[in-house]
């Protein structure tokens, strides 16, 4: 079987342009240069580009699974236009040894439409004190390692850990925030969080977070990724990081590009996320900091929480988001606002990621997996919840009007999502 | 007819209009509570339940006579302890009460947004009776009207706020109440209680107490929280007391006539010097609570009409 996509706007992050073009889907692979097969599916304009690679999902398997399973998240994904999911370790039982490892990786082969890669927790439990089997953990294929918003706070077992980790060329993603300061904060310090009597903390927890771990990352030649960026303090920082010869590579969640602190409101508990929303300043700073590549990947960093979670005081409610299904849709805002360029956009959420982890995917060359989405950019649409794929619904875009939206999504040359 | 708002969440939504209401007719109340028969009847028939998540002796007492005085059946549930401890949610607590069919629910929660939450939840007229360390928006109104009535007006004064305003839902409903209102305010305190940004509200900020109280009309305390020595804000209470302690000689360079507030309970000897919250020429503490009273009768008043305007609307 193969299918011809022909009269597509085909976007080519690797090569920073969209064109016009057709491509076949031929055994699974992108086909550019054969352009005869059995069927065809007309664009008529629209968008083909690489599918999205999101990096730092959170599936609940094992524990909590009424909230999100591979079977749902991989739906959810399949209609956002994500065709691979890296998942986070956060699980109510952490991913801290091959065996839980291999129960959700046999969990994800068997139940999940996208394809799926795992990463495994840094520390055992993610307490930050002894570390996990990296090398075992790599064996059963997990494609980092991560403790995952559990900040590990000893310098000594984060240093020992990076060291080992570096011997083996784990990348190991962690998450910029001293603990100490942001500890039982719920919103960025500022005239909101005061007016609303909100416990808040001051946006340089995170720089301080990001300057001990780059010297870390500087003492031990670790390969490392920032979770999320989202202020215009550590993007200064990180901006002078980059520019020494440190393995480092950052990112964002598409909800700080987003969102800003104000609107949470009257305690939105659905705008609590982690870390919280920022100014309009930091987000518009985020923003410049993904067009000028100094962060390098969005991700929806998919979050499900349920209702009874969530419906509850704003100090108490559970923090973060779901993002698989809306990710794309969202970064099409910042494209009609002119904010973004198309290509700019692929390059952070599917050609960063598969580089950084050294996966395929990622662009639309001749001879990479099928794995694409088709979308119309212009189609407007009000978002409703209730209609989500994912089995809970706390996402902060319900009932917001939003412009684009996927029409198939491709993974591995089999359609698996047809609006 | 200024106030036409079914719940009393906050000063925030607040218009200057709304405010000259209310106080207008706590005034009415104030006179009948100096008589001897001090009821009336205008929440005659309608359920007034006090939902306290949080430990209050006074502010719940003033409420719970507010609405005996207005003929209101009242009902006072303590809820530190019960059904919390079984698990049960906030919202859940709210629509078990909801399905009693009170009129009035008082809330008083220790979290920020729990009485925003609770109003959604149910179909009642609700007050806020403080949350967290958001509002407490009552204490406020009733703070103004003493301010009226000692100082002739309720505009263009100075006024000192000092203590813990970081931690105090007091001191951010005065702010925001006093500032409507077009008066000068001052926040006095060490910079560890006090939130950063404030500025943006247009307030002047002190953190030496002797410039702070300079030709103030009115010094309002704040109760400082047992609870923040331990968390490392100040380094003890008497370092405290001689640096933002109320007494005679940091009084002496407000304005000879201004007044000294405090929402109670007070911390004699750590916030305050006994002898001035004693001194009647100076202290206004226990009218303060006596305005208490009067304030929570004409909120309850004005919501109990506005609830029957809206009944009025539905019907027709």
């Amino acid at each position: 079987m193969s299918l011809l996509v022909k009269n597509a706007l085909l976007v080519e992050p690797n090569l920073r342009k969209v064109a016009k073009g057709n491509l076949v889907i031929r055994n699974g692979l992108i086909d550019r240069k054969n352009l005869i097969a059995d069927t065809e599916f007309d664009c008529d304009g629209k968008f083909v580009a690489p599918g999205i690679i999101d990096l730092g999902v959170k599936v609940c398997e094992p524990g909590e699974r009424h909230k999100e399973s591979y079977e749902s998240a991989g739906k959810a994904a399949a209609a956002g236009g994500v065709t691979t999911i890296i998942t986070r370790p956060d699980t109510k039982n952490p991913i801290d040894t091959p065996e839980n490892f291999d129960f959700i990786s046999k969990k994800a082969d068997e139940d999940c439409i996208v394809n799926v890669f795992h990463i495994a927790a840094l520390t055992k439990e993610r307490k930050g004190q002894e570390i996990c089997e990296i090398g075992m953990l790599l064996d059963a294929g997990a494609i980092a390692f991560s403790d995952c918003d559990s900040v590990i706070q000893d310098n000594k077992i984060l240093s020992r850990a990076l060291t080992y980790s570096s011997t083996l060329d784990a990348l190991v993603i962690g998450h910029p925030q001293d603990k100490t300061l942001s500890h039982g904060a719920v919103s960025t310090s500022g005239k909101f969080s005061t007016l609303r009597g909100l416990p808040s903390v001051s946006p340089l927890a995170e720089r301080i977070g990001l300057e001990r771990d780059l010297a870390l990352v500087e003492m031990t030649k670790a390969k490392y990724h920032l979770d999320q960026i989202t202020n215009i303090h550590s993007i200064e920082t990180l901006r002078r990081a980059k520019n020494s010869n440190l393995d480092i590579s950052a990112g964002t969640s598409i909800h700080h590009l987003s969102f800003n602190e104000l609107d949470i409101s009257d305690y939105k508990t659905f705008f609590k996320l982690k870390p919280p929303l920022r100014s309009e300043t930091d987000r518009l700073a985020t923003i410049e900091a993904v067009r000028d590549g100094t962060i390098d990947i969005v991700s929806s960093m998919h979050t499900p929480q349920d209702e009874e979670s969530k419906r509850l005081p704003f100090e108490e409610a559970a923090s973060g988001a779901i993002g698989l299904e809306t990710i794309l849709t969202a970064m099409l805002r910042l494209y009609h606002s002119n904010q973004l360029q198309m290509d700019q956009i692929f390059t952070a959420i599917s050609l960063n990621p598969a580089k950084r982890l050294g996966i395929s995917g990622g662009s639309l060359s001749h001879n990479e997996p099928a794995d694409l989405v088709i979308f119309d950019a212009d189609k407007p649409l009000i978002l409703e919840r209730e209609r989500l794929h994912s089995k809970v619904k706390n996402t902060p875009f319900d009932g917001q009007k939003l412009q684009g939206r996927v029409l198939k999504t491709y993974v591995q040359g089999r359609e698996v999502f047809s609006l | 007819m200024s106030f036409i708002q079914n719940h009393l969440l906050g000063i925030e939504g607040l218009e200057q209009s709304a405010i000259r209401e209310i106080l207008d007719k706590a005034e009415e109340y104030a006179d009948l509570n100096q008589k001897t028969k001090k009821r009336v009847d205008v929440l005659s028939g309608l359920t007034q339940i006090n939902m306290f998540f949080e430990n209050s002796t006074r502010t719940q007492a003033s409420f719970e006579l507010a609405g005996k005085r207005l003929g209101a059946d009242v009902m006072n549930m303590a809820l530190q302890g019960s059904s919390i401890k079984k698990g049960e949610t906030l919202v859940d607590t709210a629509l078990t009460l909801n399905a009693m069919r009170p009129d009035l629910l008082v809330v008083r929660h220790p979290q920020s947004g729990a009485v925003d939450l609770l109003s959604q939840k149910v179909n009642c007229s609700v007050i806020n009776a403080g949350d967290g360390q958001h509002e407490h928006p009552t204490q406020a109104l009733l703070d103004a009207l003493t301010i009226r009535r000692a100082k002739g007006r309720l505009h263009r004064l100075n006024i000192a706020i000092c203590g813990d305003i970081s931690h105090s839902r007091v001191a951010r409903s005065n702010m925001l109440l006093l500032g409507k209102m077009e008066n000068r305010i001052r926040l006095v305190g060490p910079s560890t209680l006090i939130p950063s940004h404030i500025g943006e509200f247009g307030v002047e900020v002190y953190h030496d107490m002797l410039e702070g109280l300079k030709d103030v009309d009115v010094v309002m305390m704040l109760r400082l929280q047992k609870e923040r020595m331990d968390g490392g804000f100040i380094p003890s209470e008497r370092e405290y007391f001689q640096r933002y302690g109320l007494d005679f000689n940091k009084l002496s360079y407000a304005k000879d006539d201004a007044i000294v507030m405090h929402p109670g309970p007070m911390n004699r000897g750590i916030e305050i010097d006994g002898d001035i919250a004693d001194d009647v020429t100076r202290s206004v503490i226990q009218e303060q609570v006596e305005m208490g009273v009067a304030v929570r009768m004409a909120i309850m008043d004005l919501l109990a009409r506005n609830m029957k305007i809206n009944h009025t609307k539905l019907l027709t």
